[in-house]
């Protein structure tokens, strides 16, 4: 047994008065979770706490918290670990908070409806069934469905809504729960309107472009789904399967930094704006909105230069880098770009019985796309047998 | 005052399906839970949902093995009917959208379950509870204007008119705390087990009995009461459940000696014969002190590849780490037989029809009965989901030829004085949670895996007596926005009810059969129990009865795995 102080944040609607935190003292094993702990507290001390909860078993997704700052599932964070992570830790205390980026109805219970539900009604959330539907079951490969099974994880706790830091940023983001149940439509190969969804959420200025890939809702999800994987995938099947150039510039921008990171083997960031409004050329350098960019930027320039964040100098030719390190970068696209197709499934868990037990040798990212080359799980338990992994797969 | 031709209560697999099933029919339906509907508990079944749709298989042999299973306790027209309609609820589900495993080839795969003489359950890796209930609820947004939701609304009781019909409910908005009347031509009851009156248990915290206590107090006969499924692997501190998927995959179980025992139990089918028999094995080998120390049998999933075992059983990969600090995949997981399941509920027909008009039952809070004395493995999904769309047909068809009710507003007053009563108890009283714990704890020391009459006659003066302790519980919170304290007293006498109910009937069958072993009664004896009990509330206590088992083509035999 162990002593924990558990520092809750109470919100009584009814009361008139602002939130406040109170303390309880808990006696459990260090391997209990938080969420017996409040258990116990409602048990024991005070049956007034406000928490959601079912199953005590990571699979309802009730329980959605923050624990010492970080977005999580109560039943699912030991009181040993969640006393020892996050800003003010002390091994004992244990700070337990109400989701962020919805709105709090009472106690650790917030309105759900009003924005996770919401944005996951946003993007068609049902298959559209590929005609004629057979009269048995559709023939689709063993991948696929191991594939969509990820995003199928999902137990809609919002954790990683509540910590999106896009969504805090811009509302009505549609957001990483919502795209993560986009990607599971995308991905199914019994769904007939691939291509309507990836339009629809690459055309809306609050869809798959608005992410800036800050990896949070990888972090918070309890249960391997890796949203931002999921967007980054969406992007990549959006831009080269189905050719889809956004009126948000958000396929060109990412473009933008693909290429100048080959050719330059860091971001210039002089040439990102050209770039991204009129590609690769030469030309393009005058297109017109990025001539309007520019000069709404110039603020922004001059407070930079007069920092001395950059000088006239970087800022017309870019950072260099070695001539030998710039041949690598170049060869790491080559061996990429040069592959037949692209490997998008993200078989996070693979093979068959009889296969190795090894991950395959070459498990490379799919080739175009920023940033999605990582192992999409390293969140509240990095050794995780499910996290995914991006491999190849026969 | 809502109004629906439809109101179904409880929106998990059962609910859900009879929602979509009404509403295909074309009656206005509404659907109420307590909680989200994916919070629903069906989220939690791991393994997978069964039926003959190979074409090596047939229906016959799945209801063979379902009877058997049942002890020869379960109607056989029904199961006739529900392992019949199986395949077919498999497409539906596969066409609605059900990321169901594939083969090689591409066609739906299968694994093999327990009681089961095929591989013939068909799942989504360990998640098939959840994939498929949250598939229903993708069609349930997409149907959205004919099924109105309300989602955390808890219902207090069902309402009946002058001529005993029942015509909706009272149920409290959680959110805000308001009562309101749902008046509706015909109401199917969803609302789950009945899990939460045994301590630990595999069932999640919502897990109250609420359905099949407010139709008991209604006057509607409940069935199969004693037979209660402790599952053979749940985890021994806190009672979760490890699937039997991880069986059906080819884990072993092994005693403290390194035995295999099932080989002396159930030589043909070892671990995989029927929950009854493997978890009495277990229980029989503990209580020998062949056990481990913590009172625990070893579940050993290394038999299973590793990599097999990552894709196929993963929730439990992580069960086991996150729990109980094991790498399922390296090293044997202790277990030991847990409350998992009750067989009986709110007896109906096999559409979901009770003794009241108007009122059905689907699911876990209903009993068909198709599970009889014991539920295979796989076959509670099929359940859920076959009874439910025969009960949400059957219910919008008779809503069709009948008028829309309207409850005088009287009833909300006397509800609204109820919670009334609740909010204003004195403090003094027990704290509802030790009500509930000693309640749980009894249950799960009498009423378990095997019993007596001393240990019975025990629990229900215990049970008895916390029915007198419950009403002056004491209340923390006063308050009207989620209040889960009021709905916690609500729901203490809902399982109480329920729990005085399966004693009773365990009392009366005075012979071992399915769940049910007596230690003095230790024979299945055709000769006078082959009938279910039925258990009614009369006046203020449950007052026995019988039904008849009905029996199409099998015959009883001896039954052994």
């Amino acid at each position: 047994m162990a002593e924990y102080t558990l520092k809750l944040r109470r919100y009584d609607p009814q009361a008139g008065d602002a939130p406040y935190y109170e303390e309880f003292q808990v006696d459990l094993e260090p391997h209990r979770s938080v969420l017996e702990a409040i258990l116990k507290v409602k048990a024991e001390q005070d049956g007034s706490v406000g928490i959601r909860c079912s199953c005590r078993a990571a699979i309802c997704g009730s329980c959605g918290v923050r624990i010492n700052g970080r977005p999580g599932l109560a039943c699912h964070t030991h009181l040993d670990k969640a006393a020892k992570t996050g800003v003010n830790a002390d091994g004992k205390t244990i700070l337990v908070e109400p989701m962020g980026n919805m709105p709090v109805i009472k106690d650790l219970i917030v309105d759900m409806d009003a924005v996770h539900w919401k944005k996951i009604q946003r993007v068609t959330p049902w298959l559209i069934n590929k005609q004629p539907v057979p009269e048995r079951e559709y023939i689709v490969p063993h991948e696929n469905m191991v594939d969509v099974t990820q995003t199928m994880a999902c137990i809609q706790c919002g954790a990683c809504v509540s910590d999106c830091l896009s969504m805090e940023v811009d509302p009505l983001f549609v957001g990483p729960a919502a795209s993560a149940k986009a990607y599971r439509f995308v991905g199914d190969p019994r769904d007939a309107e691939q291509y309507e969804r990836l339009k629809d959420l690459a055309e809306d200025p609050h869809g798959i472009y608005d992410c800036t890939h800050c990896f949070t809702c990888i972090d918070a999800c309890p249960k391997g789904v890796a949203p931002m994987s999921q967007i980054m995938r969406l992007r990549r099947i959006a831009g080269n399967d189905h050719h889809i150039v956004d009126r948000n510039n958000g396929e060109r921008h990412e473009r933008a930094f693909v290429s100048l990171i080959r050719d330059y083997g860091l971001l210039h960031e002089a040439e990102l704006l050209p770039r991204s409004y009129g590609g690769d050329s030469w030309f393009g350098k005058f297109h017109p909105a990025a001539g309007q960019q520019l000069l709404e930027s110039l603020p922004v320039l001059a407070r930079g230069l007069a920092t001395g964040k950059f000088t006239v100098k970087k800022a017309m030719l870019g950072h260099r880098i070695p001539k030998a390190d710039l041949k690598a970068v170049k060869a790491i696209y080559e061996k990429v770009e040069g592959k037949d197709r692209r490997y998008e499934l993200n078989l996070y868990i693979s093979g068959y019985e009889d296969d190795d037990e090894a991950a395959p040798a070459e498990a490379v990212p799919a080739a175009v796309g920023a940033g999605d080359g990582m192992p999409s799980a390293p969140g509240p338990d990095p050794n995780r047998p499910t996290a995914a992994s991006e491999s190849e797969s026969a | 005052m809502p109004a629906h031709d439809v109101l179904i209560i409880g929106a998990g697999l059962a609910g859900q399906r009879a929602a979509l099933a009404a509403a295909d029919a074309g009656a206005s339906v509404a659907i109420l839970s307590k909680v989200h509907p994916v919070r629903s508990h069906s989220v939690a079944a791991a393994g997978g949902i069964n039926a003959a749709l190979n074409p090596e298989d047939s229906w016959e042999s799945h209801a063979f093995d379902t009877v058997k299973g049942s002890d020869y306790l379960g109607d056989q027209d029904a199961i006739e009917i529900m392992c019949r309609e199986a395949p077919d609820e498999i497409l539906w589900l596969e066409h609605a959208g059900v990321t169901f495993h594939r083969n090689g080839t591409g066609h739906l795969g299968t694994r093999a379950f327990g009681g089961a003489s095929q591989a013939r359950t068909y799942y989504v890796a360990d998640i098939t509870g959840q994939a498929i209930l949250h598939v229903l609820y993708e069609r349930l947004m997409m149907h959205g204007e004919r099924i109105s939701r309300y989602e955390e609304w808890f219902t207090t009781q069902l309402l009946q008119d002058e001529s005993g019909a029942c015509v909706g409910c009272v149920a409290r908005d959680i959110r805000t705390g308001a009562l309101e009347v749902f008046n509706a031509k015909s109401v199917i009851l969803a609302s789950g087990g009945a899990g939460q009156a045994f301590k630990p248990t595999t069932n999640a915290l919502i897990c109250t009995g609420d359905g099949i206590a407010q139709a008991y107090r209604i006057g509607a006969p409940l069935m199969d009461m004693e037979m209660i499924q402790y599952h053979p692997t749940t985890l021994a501190e806190n009672g979760f459940l490890i699937t039997e998927g991880a069986r059906g995959e080819g884990a072993h179980l092994y005693n403290a000696l390194g035995e295999r025992f099932m080989e002396k139990y159930a030589p043909n089918k070892l671990e995989l014969a029927s929950r009854d028999v493997v978890s009495r094995a277990e229980q029989t080998e503990i209580n020998e002190g062949r056990g481990f120390p913590d009172g625990t049998i070893a579940l050993d999933i290394t038999k299973v590849p590793r990599k097999r075992t990552l894709e196929a059983l993963r929730e439990i990969v992580n069960i086991g780490k996150d729990f109980a600090g094991v790498d399922i995949t390296r090293e044997p997981i202790h277990i030991r037989p847990g409350m998992h399941y009750i067989m009986g509920g709110v007896k109906t027909d096999y559409d979901g029809q009770t003794s009241i008009p108007g009122l059905y039952a689907a699911g876990e809070v209903a009993c068909v009965s198709v599970h009889g004395g014991n539920r295979l493995g796989a076959n509670s999904l099929l359940d859920t989901l076959i009874f439910g769309r025969r009960s949400g047909d059957h219910a919008a068809q008779r809503a069709r030829g009948t008028a829309m009710p309207r409850s005088p507003v009287s009833v909300l007053n006397d509800a609204q004085g109820e919670i009334d009563g609740i909010l204003n108890r004195p403090t003094g009283g027990r704290r509802i949670s030790e009500i509930k714990n000693e309640l749980g704890e009894t249950m799960n020391r009498y009423v378990a895996v095997y019993r007596d009459a001393d240990g019975l006659a025990t629990a229900l003066e215990i049970v008895r007596r916390l029915k007198d302790e419950a009403p002056n519980a004491a209340i923390d919170d006063k308050g009207t926005v989620f209040n889960q304290d009021v709905l916690a007293a609500v729901e203490l006498g809902y399982m109480l009810d329920v729990a005085e109910a399966i004693v009773v009937a365990a009392q009366e069958r005075r012979e071992s059969r399915g769940a049910q072993f007596r230690t003095d009664y230790p024979e299945r004896n055709d000769a006078e129990w082959l009938h279910h009990i039925t258990v009614s509330l009369n006046g203020d206590g449950p007052s026995l009865g019988t039904a008849p088992v009905t029996m199409t083509r099998w015959e009883p035999q001896e039954r052994t795995y």
